[in-house]
C-alpha cells in the first residue's frame, strides 16, 4: 500500500525515520532474545562439559546430582526421572478435569454461566505459582496426600505434582476449548438433526473433529509442567538420588536450578556452569514439545479453514 | 458409525447415560472452582489478622512500640509476629516501574511493526516463530539468561534493574501478541479512510489506528504486568532471596519482591511463619486480581464495538 500521489510535497520526516527504526529494532528484540537465550546456555553448558571434573558419560548415566558435595556428582539421571514423574502426575490430574471442563463449557455450559466460570479459569490461571506452591506444602499434603496415602512424607512427588495439574487445568482447558469451538457449527447441528444426544454429539463428533487442537492441549500442558518450578521446589523436596516413590521427595531439574543457585556458587566454578547445563536440557525438552504442539494445532487449523 | 451404535439400550438407559455424562462434566468444573476456593480460604483464613495489624483488629487500642507495627511497611525480621513485607512490596513497586517503562514502547513497538508495516517475507515470518516459542519457554530459564547478560554481562549486578529487564523480556512475547490483536481489530476502512483524506501510511497508522488500539494494548499490558509481578523464579538468580532488609533506593540497587519473601517464609516450619506467608499471599493476590479488574474495566470501557 504506497501513497505517491503527494499533491503538496511531502518528504519523509526525520521523526517518521526514526520511529520507524525504532519500532523495527523493537521486532528484531524477539530475534534477539533467542539468541541471548541459546547462546547463554549454549556457552555456559559447554564450559561445564569442558570441565575436568565432569564427563559426558556421567551426567546422561550417574544417578546422583550433588554439585555442591564434597565429592560432587553430576548425574542428571534422577532429575530427569523427578520432572517426568511429578510432571506425569499433574497430567493425570489436569487431563481429564481440563477436557471435560472444556467439553462443558463449548457443549453444555449457557452462555451466562461460560461468563461465569471463564472469568474464574482466568484468575486461577492467575495465580502464581509461588502460592499453589504454598498450597501445595501447607494443605494438599496434610489434608489429602498425608491423611490418604499411608507413609507419605512432608515433602512428596505426589502433592507438588497435583498442585502443578491444578495450575495446567486452565490451560488445557483454554486451549481445548478453543479447539472445540472451531469445528464448524453445521457438524454439530447436524449430528443433532440426526437424532443424536448432546452426549454423543460431544463424545462422537465434536471430540474427534478437535483432536489435534486438544491434543497439542496436552503437549502444551505436559510442557508446562515440566518447566514449573516454584511449586515443585517448595513442595516436591530435594532428594538427588533416583526415587520412583511418590510419597518422597523427589528432585526435578528446575527445583535443583534453584537449589543450586541458593547456595554459595561464584561464577565460573563447575557448580555454577552446571546450572547451565540442566537450562539447557530443560530448554531442549520443552522446546521439542511446544515446537510439536505448534505444528498439531496448525495442522487442525488448516483443516476447518477455506 | 451406524444407528445400533448410536441408539444402543432403552430410552431410560440413555437418559440415564446422558445424566451421569453431564454429572461428570460438572464435577471437573467444579474441582477446579473449589480448590480456587479452598485455597483463597485457607489463604484468608490464616493471614488476614497477620496483614490487618492488632491495632486494626481493634484488640488494643493504642500502637506502642512493642506491638508487631503494620506489616505492610514494616522490615522483614527472624520473628514472625514482627516480621513485615515493606522492602518486598517497596520492591515489587521498583519492578513494575521499570517493567512498564520498558515494556511499553518496546511491546507496543514491535506489534505496530509486525502488524502494519513488515513485510510478508521469511524474516518476518521467523519472527512471529520466535515469539511463538519464546512463550512457551520455562520462566526459570529467562531467569538464568538474565543472570548472564544483565547481571554479569551489561554489568548490572544483582540489582532491581536486572530484575526489572529479566521480567520485561519474560512477558514481552505474550505483551506483543496482545497488542498484534488490538491492532487487527481496528477494521480497514479505519486505514483506507485516512489514506483516501490524503494522509501518509505513517499519518494514517500513528494518528487514526494505533490511538483506536490504545485500550486493548493497555489491557494486554497490564495483564503481563500481573504476570510479573507473580513470578518468582527468575528473580532468584538476581540475589533477590539474599537477605535483603532495606528499602531499594536506586535502580542498582539490591531488592527483593513479594514472590521472594513469600517463598522465604514458606520454607520456615514454625506456623506462625504460615500466617505471616499467608499476608504475603493475600497483598499479591489482592494486587493482581485489581490489576486483571483493571484490565477488564479499561477493556469495557474504552475499547471500541466496530
Amino acid at each position: 500500500m504506497t501513497n505517491n500521489l503527494n499533491l503538496s510535497k511531502v518528504k519523509t520526516k526525520p521523526v517518521e525515520t526514526i520511529v520507524k527504526f525504532f519500532i523495527t529494532m523493537s521486532a528484531f528484540a524477539a530475534i534477539l532474545i533467542s539468541i541471548a537465550i541459546v547462546f547463554t546456555l549454549l556457552t555456559e553448558a559447554i564450559n561445564f562439559f569442558r570441565d575436568p571434573a565432569v564427563t559426558f558419560k556421567e551426567y546422561f548415566t550417574a544417578t546422583r546430582w550433588t554439585p555442591t558435595f564434597k565429592n560432587p556428582v553430576y548425574g542428571v539421571l534422577p532429575l530427569v526421572s523427578s520432572t517426568l514423574y511429578i510432571a506425569l502426575i499433574a497430567c493425570i490430574i489436569s487431563f481429564p478435569l481440563g477436557l471435560f471442563s472444556a467439553i462443558y463449557l463449548s457443549e453444555f455450559a449457557s452462555r451466562r454461566t461460560r461468563k461465569i466460570i471463564k472469568p474464574i479459569m482466568e484468575i486461577l490461571a492467575g495465580v502464581p505459582t509461588v502460592v499453589f506452591g504454598y498450597f501445595a506444602l501447607n494443605w494438599i499434603t496434610p489434608n489429602i496426600v498425608q491423611r490418604f496415602i499411608p507413609g507419605s512424607g512432608v515433602f512428596n512427588a505426589i502433592s507438588a505434582g497435583m498442585a502443578v495439574g491444578i495450575m495446567i487445568i486452565p490451560t488445557v482447558a483454554s486451549i481445548s476449548d478453543d479447539a472445540l469451538n472451531a469445528v464448524p457449527k453445521s457438524l454439530r447441528m447436524g449430528s443433532l438433526a440426526l437424532g443424536s444426544t448432546r452426549r454423543i454429539t460431544a463424545l462422537k463428533i465434536m471430540l474427534p473433529a478437535a483432536l489435534s487442537g486438544i491434543i497439542a492441549s496436552f503437549i502444551l500442558g505436559f510442557s508446562r509442567a515440566i518447566g514449573e518450578t516454584m511449586i515443585v521446589t517448595i513442595a516436591g523436596g530435594q532428594y538427588p538420588e533416583l526415587n520412583l516413590d511418590p510419597r518422597k521427595a523427589m528432585y526435578t531439574i528446575t527445583s535443583s536450578i534453584v537449589n543450586v543457585s541458593l547456595g554459595d556458587t561464584p561464577h565460573g566454578t563447575t557448580a555454577y556452569n552446571s546450572l547451565f547445563a540442566l537450562g539447557i536440557t530443560l530448554f531442549i525438552m520443552t522446546f521439542i514439545l511446544n515446537i510439536f504442539a505448534d505444528y498439531i494445532a496448525r495442522k487442525y487449523r488448516k483443516e476447518y479453514e477455506q | 458409525m451406524n444407528n445400533s451404535q448410536l441408539l444402543k439400550g432403552t430410552k431410560k438407559e440413555r437418559e440415564l447415560k446422558e445424566l451421569a455424562f453431564l454429572s461428570i462434566l460438572y464435577l471437573c468444573v467444579t474441582v477446579a472452582i473449589v480448590t480456587l476456593m479452598t485455597l483463597i480460604y485457607d489463604v484468608v483464613s490464616t493471614g488476614y489478622n497477620r496483614l490487618l495489624s492488632d491495632y486494626e483488629l481493634g484488640l488494643i487500642n493504642k500502637v506502642t512500640i512493642d506491638n508487631p507495627k503494620d506489616f505492610l511497611t514494616s522490615l522483614d525480621s527472624r520473628d514472625p509476629l514482627k516480621a513485615g513485607i515493606g522492602p518486598a512490596f517497596a520492591g515489587t513497586i521498583w519492578l513494575m516501574i521499570i517493567v512498564i517503562a520498558a515494556t511499553f514502547p518496546l511491546g507496543a513497538g514491535a506489534a505496530i511493526y509486525l502488524q502494519e508495516f513488515a513485510p510478508k517475507n521469511k524474516l518476518t515470518r521467523f519472527i512471529e516463530l520466535n515469539l511463538t516459542n519464546l512463550a512457551g519457554v520455562p520462566s526459570v530459564i529467562y531467569g538464568l539468561m538474565g543472570l548472564a547478560v544483565f547481571v554479569r554481562l551489561a554489568g548490572f549486578g544483582r540489582s532491581v534493574l536486572s530484575g526489572g529487564l529479566t521480567l520485561t523480556l519474560l512477558i514481552l512475547p505474550v505483551v506483543i501478541v496482545a497488542s498484534r490483536e488490538a491492532l487487527k481489530a481496528v477494521p480497514d476502512t479505519i486505514r483506507q479512510g485516512a489514506l483516501a483524506l490524503g494522509s501518509t501510511r505513517f499519518q494514517a497508522i500513528f494518528r487514526q489506528v494505533v490511538p483506536s488500539a490504545i485500550p486493548g494494548m493497555v489491557t494486554g499490558m497490564v495483564l503481563g504486568l500481573s504476570r510479573a509481578i507473580g513470578e518468582t523464579a527468575p528473580l532468584i538468580f538476581m540475589g533477590a532471596l539474599t537477605y535483603v532488609n532495606y528499602y531499594p533506593v536506586t535502580p542498582l540497587s539490591g531488592f527483593t519482591a513479594i514472590p521472594i519473601q513469600v517463598y522465604n517464609w514458606v520454607g520456615y516450619p514454625q506456623t506462625e511463619w504460615k500466617n505471616t506467608s499467608s499476608a504475603g499471599i493475600m497483598l499479591l493476590l489482592g494486587l493482581l486480581l485489581s490489576m486483571n479488574a483493571l484490565a477488564l474495566i479499561i477493556r469495557n470501557r474504552f475499547e471500541k464495538d466496530w
